[in-house]
């Protein structure tokens, strides 16, 4: 009997050291970070362009690149994503053409960003002749988020109750009706939640904009879309490894400020999912 | 005889239905006069509802449903009507009360509305109308643009009767209305039922055999998919021909 209380005791103990060892390295990243980068951030910071050789300045360009670049990712995958996830929840049958569909969206998901990197080198900018610029970088993000969108939305979609279509169809209601109406509204939120999931990956990556978009030094606004642009994860690889003698601050307030940003993506996508949860009427 | 010189609304033929290896209804063949409440009963699975979803093409949703024979509406194969006008035509109320997310009056609109009717005035005229139809008017006049879920679930199965009603059907299917009712709503949606035969043909498919008893012009018992007796309700209760019929009527099995 003591035995066993030991023992449990004993197993207790493991699972909650396994679970701390979780949470310290997350929170360690948090706090160093915030320690090191905050005193870096100042509106001149946010809003200047990087001077002297990256070594003072801000990252205005970084940040507007970013932005610039996950808006595009989510104007092409989104709506790619979306009628996909439709057709797959509410119109393919189970057959050999679907599982395959199903193969390749998981497939899509396990690829490593460097070798979308690579497959954005060879399709947009050199196939496509789009150049490295924000539109070959935002086809290759969207391309790597895709797997996200599609699997969420169709989650959100099959999440609606299948009496809600039945009752729609009992009613004379055509499936498309059906869907814009009934199955469509109710899946909103789930969509929104990863998109905007996908948006924060999109938002962090270097890999896949390594080769396709992302400028070492561009000390001004990209002023269309066939412009390279400087973005903060690759700027942040650059005054890390590239450039010599960048002050500490500037690398962790780079850090932070791309840090903020993916949480606050990822906040918006809980407060949603949250706001749902409480008037979700079913 | 006194069949004959009727209306007959529906005309099932030489009916059978299988879902992959599953032989759900086996050569079935039953007339549904107008303006009469056909009840069917048996035991789970004895394929009353699979017939029911037979009449407004509901079991086509299933991948794997197959089916030999004819199910005629006023003498046309329903195969030939397309799925939107027959199910306007053929509405149905499902077993548990089953509101759509929208408020008490979209409801009730959802199905004209889906037709095309976007005249608000005619949609209010409509909605007022098929509420009172359902019995339910006086209780939700005031709260219309509230949530559906906000009703009980009497209320609730009134409000899919009225919203099957809005879209002026000729044939309204049960499936099973009062498996989730208490025994005063239940009484409340079997008046409504009997007071809507003057201008409906209904179907109901019911495990309560007593409310088949108490609603029932025509009774059918279905048992292991077949139709082992269709006859005038209170021959069915009383002088049944056939024993599994006696049998499961008296309650000896379920």
């Amino acid at each position: 009997m003591k035995n066993t209380y030991r023992t449990q005791k004993i197993a207790f103990s493991l699972l909650f050291l396994a679970t701390l060892l979780i949470v310290i390295p997350v929170g360690l990243i948090v706090v160093i970070i915030i320690q090191k980068g905050l005193p870096a951030i100042n509106w001149q910071f946010l809003s200047d362009i990087p001077r002297q050789g990256m070594r003072a300045g801000g990252i205005f360009p970084a940040i507007v690149g970013t932005i610039y670049l996950v808006t595009g990712a989510i104007i092409f995958a989104l709506p790619i994503g979306l009628l996909a996830a439709i057709y797959l929840s509410e119109y393919s049958k189970d057959n050999l053409l679907t599982r395959l569909i199903k193969l390749a969206i998981v497939n899509l998901a396990g690829v490593p960003s460097v070798v979308y990197g690579l497959f954005g080198l060879a399709i947009f900018v050199v196939f496509f002749k789009f150049g490295a610029s924000i539109l070959s970088g935002s086809l290759t993000l969207g391309i790597m988020i895709l797997p996200v969108i599609i699997t969420t939305s169709r989650e959100a979609l099959e999440s609606v109750p299948y009496s809600f279509r039945e009752v729609s169809l009992s009613l004379g209601a055509s499936k498309w009706q059906t869907i814009r109406h009934i199955v469509l509204p109710n899946a909103v939120p789930g969509i929104l939640t990863g998109t905007i999931l996908g948006l924060g990956r999109a938002a962090g990556e270097t890999a896949p904009i390594l080769f396709t978009v992302a400028a070492f030094y561009l000390p001004r606004l990209p002023g269309s879309i066939f412009d390279q642009a400087m973005a903060l994860p690759y700027h942040l690889y650059v005054i890390s490894t590239q450039v010599p003698n960048v002050d500490e601050k500037i690398r962790y307030g780079t850090a932070f400020v791309l840090l903020s940003l993916v949480l606050f993506m990822n906040l918006v996508a809980i407060i949603i999912r949250y706001q749902f949860r409480k008037k979700k009427k079913w | 005889m006194v069949n004959s010189v009727r209306n007959v609304k529906f005309e099932i033929i030489g009916l059978n239905v299988w879902f992959g290896p599953v032989h759900a209804l086996k050569q079935i063949s039953i007339g549904i006069q107008a303006n009469e409440i056909l009840t069917a009963i048996g035991p789970s699975n004895s394929g009353k509802t699979t017939f029911l979803r037979m009449l407004n093409r509901l079991n086509d949703l299933n991948q794997d449903f197959k089916m030999a024979g004819v199910v005629k509406l006023e003498q046309e194969d329903v195969k030939n009507i397309d799925t939107e006008s027959l199910r306007k035509r053929v509405g149905m109320v499902f077993a548990l009360p089953l509101p759509l997310p929208l408020s008490i009056f979209d409801n009730v609109a959802y199905g004209v509305r889906m037709h095309g009717e976007k005249n608000e005035k005619i949609l209010s005229e409509l909605v007022e109308v098929s509420l009172k139809e359902a019995y339910l008017w006086k209780e939700v006049k005031d709260r219309l643009n509230e949530s559906a879920f906000k009703l009980s679930g009497g209320q609730q199965q009134r409000l899919c009767i009225a919203r099957t009603l809005a879209v002026e059907p000729e044939v309204i299917l049960f499936d099973e209305p009062c498996s989730g009712l208490d025994p005063i709503s239940t009484a409340k949606v079997e008046d409504a039922m009997v007071k809507l035969k003057q201008k409906y043909t209904i179907v109901l498919v019911t495990n309560n055999v007593k409310q088949a008893a108490r609603v029932g012009d025509m009774t059918a018992f279905f048992l292991n998919g077949e139709l082992i007796e269709l006859d005038r309700t209170d021959k069915i209760f009383n002088a049944p021909a056939d024993k599994r019929t006696d049998g499961y009527v008296r309650g000896e099995f379920g």
